[in-house]
């Protein structure tokens, strides 16, 4: 795509959606929102990237290989069961620190792992048809 | 430590090929290092399935639930006899089957993320093989399905992709009829556990919806397992795929829709009520017949296999059919023999291809001069599928059929010993095209068959060996899962908390 304005706002753009699917993660326990969708967001915010400036300028920003990034979130979410097993004796059991009006659990590296096999998912499919275009 | 992994024994043959499906996707580029991931987490898994299965023998069944919540409510998994024994053959037969794809597996392959796939449906047979819920059990067989039709459509050419959606679609409305079944379960019954279900259904009134949810179960399990009249998609998408995907395929993916049917209908219905066991007769009879005639007009090898696997089934639902202990006792064994041989058969195909350069039996020949060694490998599993004593496919056989004979079911039985005899043709078949015909084309030597290839068919070949000289532990083992499965207070009783909240039924 060869539009001046939409290469010009198209970083705004991605800073922006990119912002918003990070908040979206962060506020998904208890209310609308987590991983699945903050990682539909960011892959927008990418494919943003990669329509008005092209593939390649996506891929580097995103620096990883999109299956890579798979990988990360299926340890990441892994990672966010292991806790349980030794605290509570129960895969997934969630932990909670609660700081000041701040709840930080390990359900959010669990939603960090969802986000990023979505994020990598779409893109792997994505930005391959892109090339094609 | 090891209590601590005793303890979480149903755990881990899933959680370690996810955890090795992730580490592998992140070494996207690095085929080496994959490959080492893979071969490391394959013989942890296998240690982690002989554990489950020590710890089931020696403690009787183990539950453990997810995220902290209680049977009813939360996930929980479940391992008992079947379910340890499932593991188990899944872990030898995944160790197995990747030493034989040391040679098999191509460059492009890898590159196209084999190891990843493989690592994820290993984690989805033995996550269908342990929940103990029955949503649980549908999300597993979806991530099957996904890493299963990814496996099948890896070579990226005409065939293979053809293959993927005959596969894709079918098994996709298997798992459509599957849902639409535990939905109309859980309006009926309002839960989903299943030890909760065998609790639960007893009083419930009997409904056309209870009778609905049963017929559909039967049917979408019967695609995945390959039941007469819905086995076509089976012969028309296993032999496109790679020999190693192949073999792992026939080996596993028909067995966990068998295990599900058997789960299902003696924890949760019965096949003694509502006509289902006349239903499933005729399905075994109709499975075992028109899946051998399938295989005796077939050239090709593995369609030939193929057919085979569809055959076999039927063997295996004779035994849920009759549903005494003793028929369903030699269906398990009838199930493990089933796994180690075909999975076998299938690697032995792999090797006469690249011994002779086809999968046609009309244009190859002479393997056994020239490849003596292979000819008695081919000897073992072929003769044991055929079921001529002592190997194990004859004990499978004498007692899937003694205890159909026992229960006054003659049709059944003599038509079982009918098949028997085809399968032996076909197996004679194999034998003889391939192995004992001169050679058609002029060729000097029959290529190499590379060691780790051997290694594979050998192993198996030996436990095939194993089994069928000496059945008596398997027998007693299959008899006891077979009681546990009839009687399922044991199974209650470890997954229900003693005094359930009563007022949380709707």
């Amino acid at each position: 795509m060869n539009s001046l304005i939409f290469a010009a706002f198209s970083r705004i753009l991605f800073i922006l959606m990119l912002a918003v699917s990070l908040f979206v993660l962060y506020r998904g326990h208890n209310e609308p929102g987590g991983g699945f969708v903050g990682g539909l967001i960011a892959a927008a915010g990418f494919a943003t990237l990669a329509l008005a400036r092209g593939v390649d300028v996506a891929r580097a920003t995103l620096r990883f290989e999109p299956m890579t990034v798979i990988g990360f979130g299926i340890l990441a979410a892994l990672l966010g069961g292991l806790p349980g097993l030794w605290l509570d004796d129960s895969f997934l059991a969630h932990q909670w620190a609660i700081l000041g009006s701040a709840h930080i659990g390990t359900t959010l590296l669990f939603d960090i792992g969802v986000y990023l096999v979505v994020l990598g998912g779409i893109l792997s499919l994505i930005l391959r048809f892109y090339e094609g275009l | 430590m090891t209590a601590f992994l005793t303890l979480h024994a149903p755990l881990w043959p899933v959680l370690l090929p996810i955890f090795g499906a992730g580490l592998a996707t992140c070494l996207w580029k690095q085929r080496r290092a994959q490959r080492l991931v893979t071969g490391l987490c394959i013989t942890l898994l296998l240690a982690a399935s002989l554990l489950l299965l020590a710890a089931v023998y020696q403690q009787g069944i183990l539950a453990i639930r997810f995220g902290g919540w209680n049977a009813p409510f939360g996930v929980v998994f479940v391992a008992d006899a079947l379910s340890a024994a499932m593991v188990a053959i899944t872990g030898i037969l995944a160790a197995a089957v990747m030493t034989f794809g040391l040679a098999d597996i191509r460059r492009r392959e890898e590159q196209a993320g084999f190891y990843p796939l493989m690592l994820g449906m290993l984690a989805g047979v033995n996550g269908a093989f342990l929940t103990g819920d029955i949503f649980n059990l549908y999300v597993w067989f979806e991530v099957m399905l996904i890493t299963a039709m990814g496996l099948l459509s890896i070579g990226r050419n005409r065939a293979r992709l053809d293959a993927t959606v005959r596969y894709a679609v079918l098994n996709l409305f298997s798992t459509l009829l599957f849902l639409t079944g535990v939905a109309l379960l859980y309006g009926a019954t309002g839960t989903l556990n299943m030890a909760d279900l065998a609790r639960v259904l007893p009083e419930t009134e009997p409904s056309i919806n209870l009778t609905l949810s049963a017929l559909l179960l039967l049917c979408g399990f019967g695609i995945k397992a390959g039941y007469f009249p819905l086995f076509f998609w089976l012969p028309a998408s296993y032999h496109t795929a790679s020999i190693t995907v192949s073999a792992i395929f026939a080996g596993l993916l028909t067995k966990v829709g068998v295990y599900a049917c058997f789960r299902v209908f003696t924890l949760i219905f019965s096949v003694e009520d509502s006509g289902i066991r006349e239903i499933v007769a005729v399905l075994a009879a109709g499975t075992m017949l028109f899946g051998v005639f399938g295989a005796a007009v077939q050239w090709d090898v593995r369609r030939i296999l193929s057919f085979h696997i569809v055959s076999q089934i039927g063997y295996m639902l004779l035994g849920l059919a009759i549903s005494t202990q003793a028929a369903l006792a030699g269906a398990i064994f009838y199930i493990i023999h089933h796994i180690i041989v075909k999975a076998n058969l299938f690697l032995l195909a792999g090797a006469i291809h690249r011994a002779s350069g086809t999968f046609d039996l009309r244009k190859s020949g002479g393997l056994m001069y020239r490849n003596p060694l292979l000819a008695a490998l081919f000897l073992v599993p072929a003769l044991s599928l055929a079921g001529l004593p002592p190997l194990s496919g004859f004990w499978a056989k004498f007692l899937v059929i003694d205890a159909t004979f026992r229960a006054g079911e003659h049709w059944l039985a003599g038509l079982a010993l009918f098949v028997g005899l085809l399968t032996l043709y076909s197996m004679s078949k194999i034998w003889m095209e391939a192995f004992w015909k001169k050679p058609v084309l002029p060729r000097a030597e029959a290529r190499r068959v590379p060691r780790p290839m051997l290694l594979a068919i050998a192993s198996l070949g030996a436990l095939t060996l194993v089994i069928g000289f000496m059945p008596q532990p398997l027998i007693l083992f299959s008899q006891t899962a077979a009681a546990a499965l009839l009687d399922p207070s044991a199974y209650l009783s470890a997954v229900l908390p003693a005094n359930p909240i009563l007022e949380a039924r709707p």
